[in-house]
């Protein structure tokens, strides 16, 4: 099957691992992996913070990146709530609307593509240790995805899974909320990683590189001897 | 503006919030428990997503309607003999309790239930016109023994205060000598009530939601005070926000149920009170004379716009309950007497951008709330539409953010431009980086590197080791 990675200016520029991980890991289940270069950003920042007409040309030259794209995989779930924004925010237009629909459709966000397009639930990972997850708002409650990343991890050998408390709460992160409104955003992550210890976890989990920069900055700046993975390194483990 | 609480600004307000431990842990509590709850609550209705379709629905329909039901209910009052009026802004509605009060030569006035004669700032109006107000919801009744503190959450208005706290006041301005012990607190307020409701001229209530099919109106309480306040002062004045309205009873019920499930957990509430008009020939008890003032202060103004669905809310406080900023920050940090998700929309709508610019960004657009609301309403959709019209409208961003998302919104648009910039980023950010973090970020990143930690930007970019795989270079 051929996946066209969307690989997220994030990870393109921070986390390389992740995008690593997430191509060795669909092309062990079979994927055939396309990268178009011209990809940049979903436009999130600006679009969250009330720039609309600013950020609509990069979300053109998004759509047209993917046109010809079967399927669009992502390992982050907000970019790719913001790709299933694109119908609204082009309604009415009579050529970007239909062209918008067309790029959400075929969207998906790494373990959603995983559980309900290659209809996989065992990706055979191996990984050793203790681990919480955090579920990201905008993959859960925008996108809707909830179960996909509890069965993959599931089923990864060796690990040991403790569910975070208060798991559905924001972690502060809010794009430009985190810098906005630092003070608040603060007290909840720091919130967020009070569970976190809570559970004694080693390692901390997520499928969103925006949520996991927050909490895993803040952990460390606090100098907390967990580690921050994104679900595409753990899945890629044998 | 009179729906305004206190004179600091915003992010005095946040500190101030942030640093009352107390209040803090109350809200915590408060939350998991109502969260619970309501949860349960809705679980045990079933069918929970069917149910709040209905509710969206019922609310959209009456918007969409409003005039044809605002006649119907006015008709249906004047007809049982009340007298109905409509009030444009907050200083008419004043005007014309005024002139109740003056004509029944009123010194003493029982309240209950009304967030509404709050945002037009009744009681200050009525007391300067030498009146005694006496407010009976027990959580009202607190605020306004301690000096008039105004409400911090719309169905527990005095959440942020501890029983310890409420038993000083009580002491303090009461001559209160027992313990902090709920109940005795209670039941000394309860004493101190009834003699008010036997010597009070006038009863004022809120409205849940008015029965336009029937003219009745509907208060949902647990205390039972409304009850009292509406049968024995001889007049009784009702004020209800112009939208809060439903056809017919059969609409009530699906939007009581909602109501009470989503503030707090229950499937009902202890007391319903319904009401038609004033006393009848053969009616026991019952107001004499009875005054039904619809309040506009803004509400049209919405009515027609893309923020026309906050106009469905029916005040249950379960996007509050669910806040996660609410939950650190307080109510008082709002600004306003709305406060939380459903404040944060609706209080730039009518108390204008200027007084509460802060309040659409203090969100995450998490969309818990949006989740939760009863009537669907799309509370975190909302709080982005107002940054959109602050940005483009209203022209109240700050420059340096605009230039930056003009900078951002080029960069994002061409793929050559990121690709130099992203490729040169690991050098720009060579002087700020320790190992493999920025500590303490240059310009935007200054409010970020302030709290945690920030990655340094990759040497290779994934796109680079993308395209050398793909080339057959080294595997990394
Ligand atoms: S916005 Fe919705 S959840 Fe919030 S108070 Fe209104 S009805 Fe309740």
């Amino acid at each position: 099957m051929k996946v066209t990675l969307f690989a997220t200016c994030l990870v393109d520029m921070f986390q390389g691992n992740v995008g690593k991980a997430t191509v060795e890991l669909l092309e062990r289940l079979g994927c055939e992996i396309d990268f178009p270069e011209s990809q940049v950003c979903c436009g999130q920042p600006a679009y969250n913070s009330g720039y609309v007409k600013e950020v609509k040309a990069a979300m053109k030259s998004m759509i047209d990146t993917f046109a010809d794209a079967e399927y669009v995989v992502s390992p982050s779930g907000s970019c790719i709530a913001m790709f299933h924004e694109y119908p609204h925010i082009f309604k009415g237009d009579p050529v970007w609307e239909s062209k918008a629909k067309n790029l959400a459709a075929k969207s998906y966000e790494l373990t959603q593509f995983i559980v309900d397009v290659l209809k996989i639930e065992d990706v055979g990972a191996r990984f050793k240790g203790k681990v919480t997850y955090h579920t990201s708002c905008h993959m859960t409650r925008l996108l809707g995805v909830k179960k996909a990343p509890m069965i993959l991890l599931g089923n990864v050998k060796d690990l040991e899974f403790t569910e975070l408390p208060s798991k559905e709460q924001c972690c502060g992160f809010g794009g430009t909320f985190s810098v906005k409104m630092a003070q608040i955003s603060e007290q909840m992550v720091d919130e967020k990683v009070m569970h976190v210890e809570e559970t004694s976890a080693d390692y901390l989990i997520g499928a969103d590189a925006g949520c996991l920069m927050n909490i895993g900055g803040r952990i460390d700046r606090k100098g907390k001897p967990i580690k921050v993975l994104h679900i595409a390194e753990v899945l890629n483990s044998r | 503006m009179p729906m305004k609480i206190g004179t600091n600004d915003f992010k005095k307000r946040v500190e101030n919030g942030i640093n009352d431990s107390f209040m803090r842990g109350a809200v915590a509590g408060a939350q998991e428990r109502m969260g619970t709850r309501r949860q349960d609550a809705a679980d045990e209705l079933g069918n929970w997503e069917e149910w709040r379709n209905l509710g969206e629905e019922i609310r959209q329909h009456v918007l969409d309607n409003l005039d044809y039901y605002l006649e119907q209910l006015s008709e249906n009052i004047a007809k049982r003999g009340g007298h109905v009026f409509f009030a444009q802004t907050a200083e008419e509605a004043n005007d014309y309790i005024k002139d109740i009060v003056k004509k029944k030569n009123a010194k003493k006035i029982v309240k209950a239930k009304s967030m509404v004669t709050e945002e037009i700032s009744l009681n200050s109006t009525l007391e300067q016109a030498g009146c005694t107000v006496v407010e009976t919801d027990l959580g009202e009744y607190i605020l306004q023994v301690d000096d008039h503190d105004p409400p911090s959450h719309i169905v527990v208005p005095a959440l942020h205060k501890n029983k310890e706290q409420i038993r000083d006041v009580f002491t303090q301005k009461l001559g209160y000598q027992k313990t902090e012990k709920p109940e005795e607190l209670a039941w000394h307020a309860r004493e101190m009530l009834r003699k008010e409701y036997l010597t009070a001229d006038i009863g004022i209530t809120g409205c849940n939601f008015a029965v336009a099919e029937t003219g009745s109106f509907a208060l949902v309480t647990n205390e039972g005070n409304a009850d009292l306040v509406t049968s024995l002062p001889k007049t009784q004045i009702t004020v209800m926000g112009m939208e809060r309205l439903v056809p017919t009873f059969e609409e009530l019920e699906v939007l009581v149920s909602l109501l009470t499930r989503s503030a707090v957990g229950q499937k009902l509430t202890s007391y319903i009170t319904v009401l038609t008009g004033p006393r009848e020939e053969l009616d026991v008890d019952g107001p004499e004379e009875f005054h039904l003032v619809i309040v506009d202060n803004g509400r049209s103004k919405i009515l027609g716009t893309e923020f026309q669905p906050i106009l469905q809310c029916i005040r249950c406080a379960a996007c509050i309950n669910v806040c996660p900023v609410y939950r650190h920050v307080g109510g008082h940090s709002y600004g306003s007497i709305y406060s939380g998700p459903v404040g944060a929309v609706l209080s730039p709508l009518l108390g204008g951008y200027d007084e509460y610019k802060e309040l659409p960004y203090a969100s995450t657009l998490c969309g818990a709330c949006t989740e939760v609301c009863p009537v669907k309403i799309p509370l975190h959709q909302l709080l982005h539409k107002h940054r959109q019209v602050i940005v483009e409208k209203e022209g109240k961003a700050p420059i340096s953010e605009k230039l930056a998302m003009k900078a951002f919104g080029l960069g994002a648009a061409s793929p050559m431009l990121y690709k130099f910039g992203s490729k040169a980023a690991p050098a720009a950010m060579n002087p700020f980086t320790a190992g493999d973090k920025i500590s303490n970020g240059p310009g935007p990143l200054k409010a970020w590197t302030e709290i945690r930690e920030f990655p340094a930007p990759n040497k290779e970019r994934f796109r680079d080791w993308f395209e050398n795989r793909e080339k057959g270079g080294g595997e990394s």
